[in-house]
């Protein structure tokens, strides 16, 4: 999966997305800050969302309490 | 019964000018649906197998023109009926022998399923690998433009890349093109559709032969 590998390890694309999502973000606005392809991003998303990891509402993502846990995680952070 | 096999034997085939046939597969890039891609303009095209010569040479040759389709706002999509792993180590031996980097997604299309919706296999050249065909999908998911080559045949991008630049000046300026067209030649005004317009249109301005017969400088 290109955001979360088969160990349950956060790629680095995942954690960009993430981090582009903590305050809300449509996805052409992920997609500006993260500098990846808006296909990409769409993918992404939806593959982040059915790990729990985002949520939607009218089309803004956000993170929900498990993404912003698997964020700290990946950046080193207890 | 025999009615339903002949149905599912039946490859479909896509229509100018209507919604391109919707999927959802996986790829060397995770798993992509068409409806991804909208907003952009996408070249979905297909080759017969990895790891052979004719592909290969097809594939250095999109990837160094990447950057061109990039500024037109185009992306690129690969297919062949190949797992992802053969995919995977594919363009990492195009990237290692070539030292070039394929940056598009390929689809793995093992059973078929892609193939089949856009009629990429001919069964006449093989019934296991996809000619190489190409489709041009504009930004509202409508399929713009189709090219079918054979398997002995690498497709020529730069007439790629000049078709693409076509379609947009003709969604830009609401003209067509003319045989051989490339940017800064001059373009065709549509032919009039009514008696009046025909009249009008040798008194319009443009380099008209004959009433039916008009070119244009952007």
């Amino acid at each position: 999966m290109p955001c979360i590998e088969s160990s349950g390890q956060m790629t680095e694309m995942a954690v960009q997305i993430l981090a582009a999502m903590t305050e809300g973000a449509g996805l052409d606005q992920v997609a500006e800050k993260t500098n990846l392809p808006l296909y990409r991003v769409r993918s992404a998303a939806r593959e982040l969302a059915e790990a729990g990891l985002v949520e939607s509402s009218n089309e803004i993502f956000v993170l929900t309490a498990d993404g912003r846990a698997a964020l700290a995680k990946a950046r080193g952070h207890a | 019964m025999e009615t339903t096999l002949q149905e599912k034997a039946a490859p479909a085939f896509p229509r100018l000018g209507q919604p391109a046939p919707a999927f959802e597969a996986q790829t060397t890039q995770g798993t992509l649906r068409l409806e991804d891609f909208k907003g952009s303009w996408l070249i979905l095209f297909s080759h017969p197998a990895d790891f052979t010569p004719v592909c290969t040479t097809e594939f250095v040759a999109f990837a160094q023109l990447a950057p061109e389709f990039k500024k037109r706002g185009v992306e690129l999509c690969g297919l062949s009926i190949d797992s992802t792993y053969s995919h995977i180590a594919w363009i990492r031996n195009i990237e290692e022998k070539f030292g070039v980097k394929i940056p598009f997604p390929v689809i793995a299309d093992l059973n078929k399923e892609v193939a089949t919706l856009y009629g990429m296999i001919m069964p006449g050249e093989s019934k296991t690998e996809t000619s190489r065909c190409v489709f041009v999908i504009d930004p509202n998911g409508v399929l713009r433009a189709m090219i079918y080559y054979p398997l002995t045949t690498g497709r020529n991008m730069q007439e790629i890349l000049r078709l693409i630049d076509a379609l947009q000046t003709t969604d830009k300026y609401g003209v067509a093109t003319p045989a051989n067209w490339k940017p800064g030649d001059k373009v065709i005004v549509p032919p009039p559709a009514t008696y009046e317009a025909a009249q009008e249109r040798m008194k319009a301005g443009f380099e008209t032969k004959d009433w039916y017969f008009s070119l244009k400088a952007l």
